[in-house]
């Protein structure tokens, strides 16, 4: 007789364990205007705000007069992991002075090797470089990630020292 | 011409009949017939599998907070016809060591199955392509010849997923028709017939649901969760097992062979939910109250076409309910399930409709 | 009788042949890159045999050629789903090496991000359980509430998935002013959200059949295998490091440790489950108590490790991940071994799934929790 009761009372426990289960999927589809969380994303691209803090992509800030705060000491280069940063820069003389300094010619970022570990940008002494939100960067051949992130004649402000 | 009236779709049938048979000799004429049953046949399993299949993925986008298809379309709604276009140009694929026939007839008889099945349902009042004595009992009879399909698919793709797949639904297919054909048996010792269109009549002034009282809810449980295991859908798509067989018997096979798996899964799908609903919910019949004249004279404007889908409907999306709430069950419980539960309380439940009959306890 | 007797001479006669099967590496259920070959008697495992090595990139080569800034980054990669707490690992050794005083604030943040981590893992599992089990709704409920964790994550350190937020001597930025607003608003989420989970799984009587007593890993092997991990304590070994070892902030937190007896595929699901009401409780009291001060201890620019060997172990959230650093005295170790918890886990599968059916594999692997990359390395 026992054995009975356990049967019935097992197929009822059942049922009502899985009918608990259908009224939480139940609710969610009954309501789901409300409770969808899918962004639509090309859609949403005028108002997807990025958080500020994201890290999408190393970039260097030019103001107005292209210039840089980049003064190629190659610290970044050596704290990147992955060699990521390649300076190439050059000795040009002083138009005033007269004396050679060194400035960089190109500031090369292979955006393809980089895992955006921030490191470059703790490294930097200059604030140079910061990383920016955008992040849409598909392309079709890895050597279009090849950034050099100082403008064509940039130079560096005057008021960045060493 | 032939004037098409939504309530009895008798006249318009005989209309269609006599003007052929007044043009061609007798022959011709039932050819033409069923010339004109097959094109109507196949487009409409056409047309409601691309429906069902479009309302599948949105069910499931909604249960699982999602949106589903929206880019093809306003809402998405050209989504399954793009998607079958493309399983049509695709490239067929048959691996090397497959037994090339069988690999080629197994969809076939899938498709052939669930056609077969579709002869006796009836849609609508007259709207029915055969109405044989042993309706019902053809159905399940037609419908379960399907899985020879997957058991030769799963075999001649020459793939150990796919054969651990076709074993597995074999199992499952032959342990679960008992339960769908005994919880159909109780409906029948209530009705009194296994011809549909009679099935139907005796719920003239009641769906047996209601007639029935419990056991006829309990044998609608053991129908909804057989009906389920029996279309190989989830929690019982143990056949196919995406997460332990990738995809079971039908692994192998790729573009419009795969499709018709697919439609296959989905007209017996309809299949099921039609014969629930012409057993449990009376077919085409509009919901009646006693005494309610006029609430029943609002229930007739309806016309029963519309009832009899919008039953099949609801059967339909308590079925995908299920699939999308619970887990798979593992081959050896899937058994338990039906042999220690489904079955005796199946045959209990007969008993008790007999008594219950015998003793005129129903409405 | 004779009858019988003569049909079950036939049944004798019939040979059945063992085959093999290769599960993966492009299986849906062996969660990334595994290979598993399974020798099989009809559906019954006779044999499993895990083949490692698909992803793996050589990450502690990579570190000897790496300085300990730079080290960090790479341990994201593990076992991704901890990320946090690897990094973790890797920056408390550097720290105990040189001796250096990480500030309270620094040590208060590094807890309470390993925890939400922890949870944003095991919700990750959680979902994928499910899944693999056949309920695909629960994956993506699993997903939707990991999502609030990895906003909080991005909004603080700039990314969702690769944190790196650690660096030797404390955290790499202060927290975003909008993170106790956000902490907050996930833990009032989540608490109403978690019964949901037991409604869904937990409770449910196919889930419950799918697991009980599938699978049991005794005491004994667990601790012979070297199981560490909510899988180890699911069959009553304790091993929790915060608990016994305990290192940044988790001697002033108040948590219990989950233990079990059964050892099966449900106490191991449960122990998580269980965890992650614990996690949120850990979260919860270190909330309001962030220490004011300084969120990372000053380091020279150059960290040289002096000549010597040093050895950390953390909790993640699949078990006791070690990390063990041979130095030379130069800027780079000289050879650093990880000691991953997947690993070890891992190989207990042939104990557990020979004997059981293919779909009980698929839950036994669900719940021992491997991430392949973590395997690997």
């Amino acid at each position: 007789m026992n054995a009975i009761v356990r049967y019935f009372a097992g197929i009822f426990k059942g049922l009502k364990t899985l009918a608990t289960g259908m009224k939480v999927t139940g609710y969610y589809f009954s309501h789901a205007r409300k409770e969808i969380i899918t962004q639509q994303y090309p859609e949403n691209r005028d108002t997807l705000q990025m958080f500020e803090r994201f890290r999408g992509i190393v970039t260097m800030p030019h103001d107005e007069n292209n210039e840089h705060r980049c003064t190629g000491c190659s610290a970044c280069e050596v704290a990147c992991p992955n060699g990521s940063i390649e300076i190439l820069w050059q000795r040009l003389e002083d138009p005033e002075t007269g004396k050679k300094k060194k400035t960089i010619d190109k500031f090369v970022y292979h955006y393809s090797m980089c895992t955006l570990c921030n490191l470059c940008i703790l490294a930097c002494p200059t604030d140079a470089i910061k990383m920016d939100q955008t992040f849409e960067y598909a392309v079709y051949d890895r050597k279009e990630l090849t950034f050099i992130l100082n403008k064509p004649g940039s130079k560096v402000r005057a008021d960045v020292k060493e | 011409m032939f004037a098409i009236n939504l309530y009895d779709f008798s006249g318009t049938v005989n209309s269609i009949h006599q003007w052929l048979n007044a043009r061609l000799t007798p022959g011709w004429a039932t050819a033409a017939e069923w010339a004109i049953i097959g094109i109507s046949l196949i487009l409409f399993v056409a047309i409601s599998v691309i429906i069902l299949v479009y309302v599948e993925r949105k069910v499931a986008a909604f249960f699982q907070l999602r949106i589903g298809p929206n880019r093809v379309g306003k809402w998405g709604l050209l989504q399954t016809i793009a998607d079958f276009l493309k399983l049509l140009m695709k490239e067929h694929i048959t691996s090397k060591n497959a037994d090339k026939f069988l690999f080629n007839l197994a969809p076939f008889i899938m498709v052939t199955a669930v056609f077969l099945g579709l002869g006796a349902i009836p849609f609508a009042k007259g709207l029915q392509i055969f109405d044989i004595n042993i309706g019902l009992f053809y159905i399940a009879a037609a419908s379960s010849v399907g899985v020879f399909g997957i058991l030769l698919g799963g075999w001649a793709g020459n793939n150990k997923y796919s054969l651990i797949g076709a074993l597995r639904s074999g199992a499952q297919v032959v342990s679960y028709e008992l339960s769908i054909m005994l919880s159909l048996l109780t409906m029948v010792v209530f009705t009194g017939s296994l011809q549909l269109s009679q099935i139907i009549a005796s719920q003239q002034d009641g769906w047996w649901i209601f007639k029935g009282h419990l056991p006829a809810w309990i044998a609608f449980i053991i129908f909804m969760i057989a009906g389920t295991a029996e279309t190989n859908r989830g929690p019982f798509d143990l056949a196919e097992a995406e997460s332990e067989l990738t995809a079971g018997f039908h692994t192998e096979y790729s573009g419009i062979k795969f499709a018709m798996f697919f439609l296959a899964e989905y007209v017996s799908l309809f299949i099921i939910a039609a014969v629930g609903a012409t057993v449990f919910f009376g077919g085409w019949m509009p919901f009646h109250i006693d005494d309610w004249a006029a609430f029943n004279r609002i229930m007739d404007y309806i016309p029963p076409i519309v009832w009899f889908f919008g039953k099949v409907a609801m059967l339909i999306g308590i079925i995908m309910w299920f699939k999308w709430t619970f887990p798979r069950l593992r081959i050896d419980q899937l058994l338990v399930l039906e042999w220690k539960y489904l079955l005796p309380l199946n045959l209990m439940n007969l008993i008790l409709v007999s008594f219950i009959v015998l003793m005129g306890w129903y409405f | 009788m004779e009858l019988v007797k003569q049909q079950r001479d036939t049944a004798s006669d019939l040979k059945t042949q063992e085959y093999f099967v290769n599960m993966g590496p492009q299986h849906p259920s062996t969660h990334g890159v595994l290979r598993l070959v399974l020798g099989l008697d009809g559906e019954i495992i006779t044999k499993v045999e895990p083949h490692i090595g698909y992803i793996h990139r050589s990450i502690e080569k990579m570190c000897e050629h790496d300085n300990y800034r730079q080290i960090v980054h790479l341990t994201d990669r593990m076992d991704y789903l901890s990320a946090h707490i690897n990094n973790e690992a890797v920056c408390l050794a550097v720290e105990n090496a040189l001796e250096i005083e990480v500030p309270e604030r620094a040590r208060v943040i590094r807890t309470i991000f390993a925890e939400l981590t922890r949870l944003a893992s095991h919700q990750l599992w959680w979902g994928v359980m499910g899944m693999d089990l056949g309920a695909l709704t629960a994956f993506l409920y699993g997903f939707r509430d990991r999502e609030m964790i990895n906003d909080i994550f991005e909004e603080t350190c700039g990314a969702r998935l690769t944190m790196n937020y650690n660096v030797p001597g404390g955290v790499m930025f202060d927290l975003h002013p909008n993170f106790h607003k956000r902490v907050k608003e996930f833990i009032a989420h989540f608490k109403t959200k978690l019964p949901e989970y037991d409604d869904l799984l937990s409770n449910n009587v196919i889930f419950r059949q799918r697991t009980e007593g599938v699978g049991i890993l005794s005491k004994e092997d667990a601790i012979s295998y070297g199981v560490t991990g909510p899988t180890a304590r699911a069959s009553g070994v304790s091993c929790d490091v915060r608990k016994l070892h305990p290192y940044s902030a988790y001697d002033r937190v108040d948590f219990k440790e989950i233990l079990m007896e059964e050892g099966d595929s449900f106490a191991r699901y449960k122990a998580r489950v269980l965890e992650m009401w614990e996690s949120l409780s850990i979260v919860e009291q270190l909330i309001d108590n962030i220490p004011e001060g300084d969120f990372q201890a000053p380091t020279k620019a150059v960290i040289k490790l002096p000549k010597g060997e040093y050895y950390q172990r953390v909790e993640t959230a699949r078990g006791e991940l070690g990390v063990y650093i041979v130095s030379d005295g130069g800027k780079s170790p000289y050879r650093l071994k990880f000691r991953s918890p997947g690993f070890s886990n891992l190989f207990v599968l042939e104990k557990l799934a020979v004997g059981s059916k293919i779909a009980d594999l698929v839950a036994i692997m669900s719940t021992i929790d491997i991430v392949v990359p973590d395997i690997d390395r």
